[in-house]
């Protein structure tokens, strides 16, 4: 039983009268590994600066999605069009292109483990900006600051804790100012203490730099304070979709279940 | 098991032409080759130094009884060089490179895969195929020639304290007769094949690598199999190599 309710309230969420520009526009969006099919069909749309959590059981396909995005899986069938650009078929380079404007978090960080801290968020600014040293190595510093992270500047990754990864990962997916963020369970193993500083820092920066997101996460908490809308995948389809209240006031025995289970 | 070896053929085909793509364009990433010529050339440095002295001594003092036996005692120093430069050498060091280098290539990008930093790399718009691959595999064919004439070098010395433990030669009477019969192309030839190794390896342990799967447990897999395949992959391509020399450079 699939539900579409998102593109109604949508609307009603943006500024009235003016259409909200599709951002990432994914249709009929199939992926199998071997014998699994993992998402069966999945279809979503996100307009600019709007968050979008994407919620499901473990291995139903959400971080999938997201590596679809941004090119690290190539899809089966469907189709994803970023900005309007279409990406199945694309050569690396122009692929390259797209993905400067993304930045990844993810589940576990992926911090370069033979870099510090700082050359961390530093790597995407060496590698497409012309930047002077002092001028990176101030902005370092700013998406440090912003992470509640200046202090650890020249610390390795195996010296921080999950929650300090996941920051500085953070700092490293916004390094490039990128259009759009794709978090893959960004308060995923945390405390509640620093899945709510976490929350907070994500919502402060998409609402500063109008970031177009999307959130993966089993934490309805998480989903309830960052996105404004919510997509419920099972069974390698989106189930339901819509704003936090609409999901959780759901008739749907599933939806009910899956709040239930997780409040 | 055949079908599974064509698949890994296959896979590798397309690896390396990923690689060679990635090589022709820029950035051509001089600080990771630098630091590469660290790691995989100034680390492996005494180990293969080590490695040479030993082959050479060993050498010295094994051939020594079969010449004195036959009365032919003072071509000693001669087999010994011509043995080191011609052959001992290159496949010590494409061996040690392959044990050595081998498994912390595979290792290393192993543990990068399974922890997803390589994933984070291409997240970033940055080729992990010019980045990690192309520049171990340039250091690897650069360094091998280097390294080997590293381990000729403490070859013949090693040989040298081994000859004149028994009978005292001065080291420059030593390598005077050493190198007599040894002409330019003997030593050329053998010693530029080892880049033919040094691609074996890099190539075989970052294939390796960047196709580990399973965690920790891949990840020790993915070492293993860097050794053990660049290593036998080494020896192969030495036998095809000394012959293709022996035909060229008769």
């Amino acid at each position: 039983m699939t539900h579409s309710i998102a593109e109604a309230n949508l609307d009603g969420n943006r500024t009235a009268g003016i259409p909200a520009e599709p951002v990432l526009a994914l249709r009929d969006v199939h992926k199998s590994f071997g014998a699994q099919h993992v998402l069966d069909g999945i279809g979503l749309t996100v307009v600019r600066g709007e968050t979008l959590a994407v919620l499901g059981r473990s291995g139903v396909g959400k971080s999938v999605l997201l590596k679809l995005i941004i090119g690290l899986e190539n899809m089966d069938s469907g189709s994803i069009c970023i900005h309007g650009q279409e990406i199945r078929g694309l050569g690396l380079n122009e692929m390259n292109r797209l993905r400067i404007k993304m930045g990844f978090l993810f589940q576990h960080a992926a911090l370069y483990d033979s870099l510090t801290v700082g050359q961390n968020v530093a790597f995407p600014l060496e590698r497409h900006t012309k930047m002077p040293a002092s001028a990176r190595s101030a902005c370092v510093k700013e998406w440090l600051s912003r992470v509640g992270m200046e202090g650890d500047l020249n610390k390795m990754p195996s010296d921080i804790s999950g929650g300090m990864k996941k920051r500085v990962g953070l700092a490293r997916a916004l390094a490039l100012r990128p259009e759009i963020l794709l978090l893959d369970e960004p308060t995923a193993g945390l405390d509640p203490i620093t899945s709510g500083e976490i929350d907070d820092l994500v919502l402060k920066l998409n609402q500063e730099h109008a970031l177009t997101s999307i959130v993966v996460t089993h934490d309805l908490h998480s989903a309830r304070t960052i996105a404004d809308r919510l997509a419920l995948l099972e069974k390698g389809k989106v189930m339901m979709e819509g704003s936090f209240q609409e999901l959780s006031e759901s008739n749907d025995d599933f939806v009910r279940e899956f709040f239930k289970r997780d409040s | 098991m055949i079908s599974r070896s064509l698949e890994w053929f296959g896979d590798l085909g397309s690896f390396s032409w990923k690689v060679i793509r990635a090589a022709i364009t820029r950035p051509f990433e001089l600080r990771e080759i630098i630091r590469q010529f660290d790691e995989i050339g100034s680390k492996t440095l005494p180990l293969v130094a080590l490695a040479g002295a030993a082959v050479g001594t060993v050498l010295a003092f094994e051939s020594r009884s079969t010449l004195v036996h036959f009365g032919a005692k003072s071509v000693l120093p001669g087999a010994i060089v011509y043995s080191i430069v011609h052959e001992m050498g290159p496949i010590v060091t494409g061996l040690v490179v392959a044990g050595r280098v081998g498994a912390g290539i595979g290792a290393e990008l192993g543990s990068m895969k399974v922890t997803e930093q390589i994933d984070a790399i291409e997240a970033s718009a940055v080729n992990p195929y010019k980045l990690l691959v192309f520049t171990r595999v340039l250091v690897c064919i650069v360094v091998l020639p280097l390294l080997t004439l590293v381990t000729d070098f403490s070859g013949v010395f090693g040989g040298w304290i081994a000859v004149t433990l028994a009978d005292p030669i001065s080291f420059h009477r030593f390598l005077d007769k050493g190198f007599s019969g040894v002409s330019f192309s003997d030593f050329l030839a053998p010693t530029f094949r080892t880049c033919a190794f040094g691609l074996i390896i890099g190539l075989v342990a970052c294939f390796q690598g960047m196709r580990t799967r399973g965690g920790t447990e891949g990840v020790g897999r993915s070492a293993t199999n860097s050794v053990v395949l660049s290593s036998l992959f080494v020896i192969l391509a030495d036998v095809i190599l000394v012959k293709l020399i022996l035909i060229f450079f008769p």
